[in-house]
């Protein structure tokens, strides 16, 4: 640990998770010999000969050898050494890190849900269907779609599955290989592309006009240069990567359909839509939804994610196998006679426990409080943008809505401190660093998106760390240039990370013991 | 609302700051005939934590789950122990409510698991390269095929009928989407044999280990076929068994991929799961999604890890990148790493062979209640059970006696209508097994 | 200020080329280099691959940026830096010399002349 925090001058506010630690090891070197960490189950059936069962049996097998208290020591330590929602406030623009209610937790952990099989009989599963449809309906109704499908389980493999619908739809009329392309912003999130050209698609970009919105003229060009007819579809996401609302939705939902393209809804900025607004009026085709940004389920790390789509009914032949829906008799059924089906894009239900989470989180607000997610998230985010105009300008001149995109250029070009070394810094400060260097339209971004869940207070202990931290980048850029200096490490070489590159563990030879 | 913790001063003191007047004009920019009024949608009106629970549990209720029938059913998800350990560390609010580990600084616990996780599926496999994970063992494969697409730019994908049937699907809809082909290799006997059925101009061939049937395929010559048709070979192994098999890096494969739902992760009707992918470091900038390494400080001589290969990823690489994957099952990938190191090498081992062991004894038991164990190659835990009746209605009435048969194979592979997959873990008794026995003689015989 | 040799030619996307006779070597140049950082992989085409004008041959990798390469000219490529594969800092350390990408054997001589001086290329980043 870093003796450095004591001898700064400025007014660090404890994180109080600084603590003299070991330096952490891996579960590997506190193997020994012989040692297991659980009671595995006894097995009383009459023994057999494994390698007469089997032909062939495994000669060398090198996994830890430990004690169960050595384990939880171990994890519990190491989570000592992470910063979670639950730790701290999260300013990640784009991400939607809320609070993850802890009775979402406790429903999904009921035996009921978490231990029965994908292929049970069905009449064995009712309450489960049960769920999914509960939850199909409410966001048909929160997105204005016609349907809902709960197969994807992430924002990326929505995306990917709506661009599968399209491509299904063009491909059912016959001018599919013609339309080749699908038009996306430049501030559009690195899955949009990534998701296009996994469907074979050829990517065009268009430009963001200077108030941050996509610029119509540039699309009319695009259209126009292009050829309508190699349009396959518009990928948008509304309010955009910048935080704002396409105020030219229809419009633009107009120019793309006339030539006989469809429009995608990137659905990760939801919470500045839930009960005020919905993309499903908006014009768009589809749209993606993550149930792990707008509707709580919690991001474990980078996953699991939970990725629902809403489709209009001119895509609907097309879902993904199961669909699963309410008969006029009431009875819930899995249809998987669809004869223009994309297929499978998961192999059971999807992420059906982050559904049950989902459930009991839109219960939660329900008909009479849906709205105050929104209303609050964009309330937040305008606050924060209000108390840092005077030492971060935001990159365009207008409210935002759940999330504020800042600009530290000035910084750059007069003290050479860059939006990273801001983040960085913010870490000393006990909190975790907003976006950065996204959108890429905007130079030495930094987007903040507070959510509805964060209080007025921890909104001012946060621009107080902001503020005093920009007054350390005249003053004093040495600290942030050296930042983070109270983690268990600094700042760490990337580019060794490549080059000696080392993703597994050695084990020394001479512990390696055979198992038999 | 108690997740919304702002006071009427709280708003209006924020409203005042921010220059308007109400939350309404920060709207502004949203067309009026866009706007919906509050309380207007058509949806459940909101509950108490109270009654969220009781909802959710007598929901839950209603669903027959493991514990209210002894599961023999497996085909892909596994009702394996999960040690307590597991949960406990899962649900710290540190690593639950963490996001992805872009800021190493501040996440080096999850960061040294993910490295953990790595090391252990790439031990487990025989491989030399493990990524932090992927959705599932079906996307897994899927992606699989693709990178070895992007590798020798070949567009046929050569799957055995042995795979997993649903894998099969999404694997056929992915390629549909890229514009590849899929060719099905016929089984004999339950065993992929026809290699040469696939014809030419392969870019990968694809069999499970053990298969879908449960048996333990040939990788030797799985692998001489993908030499002799310069492709690749991708096997999609389950990791529970590899603790007593030969893993598939031994016999040269050169993608691993499979479910790690099996290592600590509750079946959960499907989801969430966690794909396993593995590869050789040649192969390592093709990977799809996240990997973590381990470096030093720039300014010191700590070690410490850091995500690394961004270069590969959707946010730099964009169209070009190995995969659009963003978000994985981190989560899932720290149970597997919490049960495999809670069980590790004596325990996994001793799982693996008490399953084998309850599916001989299980083998035996259900032979003497009239139904017949259809192949004779080496399984694993796994296995199909012909029965003289339909194994829909079979498996349909041993629901009342509190069995959960097995899979019917019927739907998936033409004449097998009468045929059930059954599937023994460490976690059933002999008692379990003679009871499926006894019940499954009454509904025979009362057939 | 980055180092722009006066003997050599440039591209607007800040490739540099050396003309010797039929033969073009290619690099990128010392601002380039230092824009992306630490270059921690250099992806490079086969010998024997024609190009044209424009062509994506190859990119250049620092930890969180890729850059790709074009061709200035029309031709085959006849020599590719193996160095590099091991060396990839050679592309910072040394960037007109030993941390060149490729050689060119030139099919179209007359493309030459359209390639920008070292006063224009000087103009262009400043």
């Amino acid at each position: 640990m870093s003796d450095g925090q004591e001898k700064t001058t400025s007014a660090i506010p404890g994180n109080g998770r600084l603590k003299r630690v070991p330096a952490p090891t891996l579960i590997f070197e506190k193997s020994r010999k012989g040692r297991v960490g659980c009671s595995v189950p006894k097995c009383d059936t009459p023994p057999i000969d494994l390698a007469k069962e089997l032909g062939t049996i495994r000669k060398s097998l090198k996994l830890p050898e430990v004690s169960e208290l050595d384990v939880i020591r171990h994890f519990t330590n190491l989570s000592h050494l992470n910063y979670g929602i639950e730790t701290g406030f999260y300013p990640l623009g784009s991400c939607t890190m809320k609070y993850n209610p802890k009775v979402n937790e406790r429903v999904a952990a009921l035996p009921g849900f978490a231990q029965i099989h994908p292929l049970q009989p069905t009449q064995t599963v009712p309450g489960a269907l049960e769920i999914l449809v509960d939850v199909q309906d409410t966001l048909k109704e929160l997105t204005g779609f016609d349907f809902v499908t709960l197969q994807p389980v992430a924002g990326a493999h929505g995306e990917l599955t709506c661009l599968m619908l399209i491509k299904a739809y063009h491909t059912s009329r016959g001018d599919s290989t013609e339309r080749h392309i699908v038009l996306i912003p430049d501030s559009a999130h690195g899955t949009n592309p990534a998701s296009a050209a996994r469907c074979g698609y050829d990517v065009k970009s268009v430009p963001t006009d200077a108030l941050g919105g996509t610029d119509i003229e540039a699309l009319k060009r695009a259209l126009q240069t292009e050829g309508g007819h190699s349009i396959a579809a518009f990928m948008l996401t509304n309010p955009s990567t910048l935080g704002l609302f396409e105020t030219n939705i229809s419009e633009i939902c107009r120019l793309v359909h006339e030539v006989g393209g469809l429009v995608f809804c990137d659905g990760a900025n939801m919470n500045a839509m839930v009960g005020t607004t919905r993309p499903g009026d908006h014009g768009f085709d589809c749209m993606h939804l993550n149930l792990h940004k707008t509707f709580s389920t919690p991001h474990g790390g980078g996953g699991p994610g939970c990725g629902a789509i809403g489709i209009k009914k001119n895509l609907s032949a097309f879902l993904p196998i199961p669909v699963v829906e309410r008969n006029d008799g009431g009875t819930i059924t899995l249809d998987e006679a669809r004869p223009l089906t994309i297929g499978r894009v998961s192999p059971y239900f999807g992420q059906f426990l982050m559904e049950v989470r989902a459930y009991a989180y839109l219960r939660a607000y329900g008909k009479e409080n849906m709205h105050t997610i929104s209303q609050y998230a964009v309330l937040n985010a305008n606050y924060v943008q209000a108390r840092l105009a005077d030492v971060l300008p935001s990159a365009f001149n207008r409210f935002c809505m759940h999330e504020c995109v800042l600009t530290a250029e000035l910084y750059k070009k007069q003290f050479g401190i860059r939006a990273l070394d801001i983040s960085k810094r913010l870490i000393d400060y006990g909190f975790h660093p907003p976006t950065n260097y996204f959108p890429l339209i905007v130079p030495e971004a930094i987007m903040i998106e507070p959510t509805e869940t964060e209080s007025k207070e921890t909104l001012d202990d946060f621009c107080d760390a902001v503020i005093s931290i920009c007054e350390e980048a005249k003053l004093n850029p040495e600290l942030l240039h050296d930042a983070p200096s109270t983690q268990i490490v600094g700042r760490l070489d990337e580019t060794l990370a490549v080059k000696n590159l080392d993703v597994t563990y050695k084990w020394p030879e001479a512990e390696v013991s055979a198992t038999r | 609302m108690p997740y919304v913790p702002h006071t009427i001063e709280d708003r209006d003191e924020m409203l005042a700051r921010v220059g308007v007047k109400s939350i309404d004009d920060l709207f502004h920019d949203v067309p009026k005939d866009l706007r919906i009024a509050p309380g207007s949608l058509d949806i459940e009106p909101c509950l108490d934590e109270s009654r969220i629970v009781s909802t959710l549990s007598k929901l839950a209720a209603t669903n027959k789950s493991a514990e209210d029938l002894k599961c023999f059913l497996g085909a892909g998800i596994y009702d394996r122990f999960i040690p307590s350990s597991v949960g406990a560390i899962i649900s710290r609010g540190e690593f639950l409510t963490a996001y992805t580990p872009y800021q190493p600084e501040a996440s080096q616990g999850f960061l040294q698991t993910i490295y953990e996780f790595q090391s252990m599926i790439a031990e487990l496999y025989g491989m030399e390269v493990a990524n932090a994970s992927m959705y599932d063992g079906a996307t897994s494969m899927a992606e699989a095929a693709i990178m070895a697409h992007s590798i020798n730019g070949k567009s046929k994908v050569a799957v055995s009928e042995g795979v997993n049937p649903h894998y099969r699907q999404v694997l056929e809809t992915y390629c549909w989407a890229l514009g590849l082909e899929v060719v099905t290799i016929p089984c004999t006997n339950g065993l992929t044999q026809d290699y040469s059925s696939a014809g030419e101009d392969i870019s990968s061939i694809i069999v499970g280990y053990p298969n879908f049937f449960g048996i333990i395929e040939d990788l030797n010559q799985a692998k001489k076929a993908a030499e002799s048709s310069k492709s690749l070979l991708i096997v999609v192994a389950d990791p529970v068994s590899c603790a007593v098999l030969p893993p598939p890096g031994e016999f040269g494969a050169d993608v691993v991929v499979g479910e790690g739902q099996s290592l600590g992760v509750s079946m959960g009707f499907g989801g969430p799961l966690v794909g396993l992918f593995t590869c050789n470091e040649e192969h390592v900038r093709r990977l799809p999604g996240r990997i973590v390494g381990k470096t030093s400080e720039i300014h010191g001589d700590k070690s410490g890890f850091a995500m690394t290969l961004r270069t590969r990823e959707q946010d730099i690489r964009r169209e070009k990148a190995t995969s659009n994957i963003c978000t994985n099952e981190a989560l899932m990938a720290l149970a597997n790493t919490v049960y495999l190191s809670a069980l590790g090498k004596n325990g996994l081992t001793q799982v693996a062979t008490s399953s084998v062991q309850n599916s001989r004894y299980a083998m035996k038991v259900l032979a003497n209640a009239g139904g017949k164990v259809k192949f004779s190659s080496p399984m694993f835990c796994e296995f199909v059970l012909e029965l003289p009746a339909n194994a829909t209605q079979v498996r349909h009435e041993l629901i009342d006696h509190g069995i959960l048969a097995g899979l019917p194979l019927g739907k998936y592979y033409s004449g097998m209508d009468n045929c059930l997959l059954v599937a023994v873990t460490e976690k059933k008794t002999k008692q379990d097994i003679d009871d499926f026995g006894v019940a499954l003689a009454a509904v025979l015989g009362a057939n | 200020m980055s180092n722009i040799p006066a003997d050599l030619s440039y591209t607007e996307s800040h490739e540099w080329i050396k003309i010797e006779g039929d033969i073009a070597t290619i690099g990128i140049t010392d601002y380039a280099q230092s824009e992306l950082g630490d270059v921690v992989y250099v992806d490079l085409p086969n010998v024997g691959r024609m190009l044209n004008k424009g062509d994506v041959f190859g990119s250049v990798e620092s930890v969180k940026t890729v850059s790709d390469i074009y061709s200035p000219l029309d031709g085959e490529v006849v020599e590719v830096n193996e160095t590099l594969n091991a060396r990839s800092e050679l592309v910072n350390s040394d960037p007109y010399a030993a941390g060149y990408l490729i050689k060119l054997k030139l099919s179209d001589q007359s493309s030459v002349s359209s390639l920008l001086d070292s006063s224009a290329y000087s103009g262009l980043v400043g």
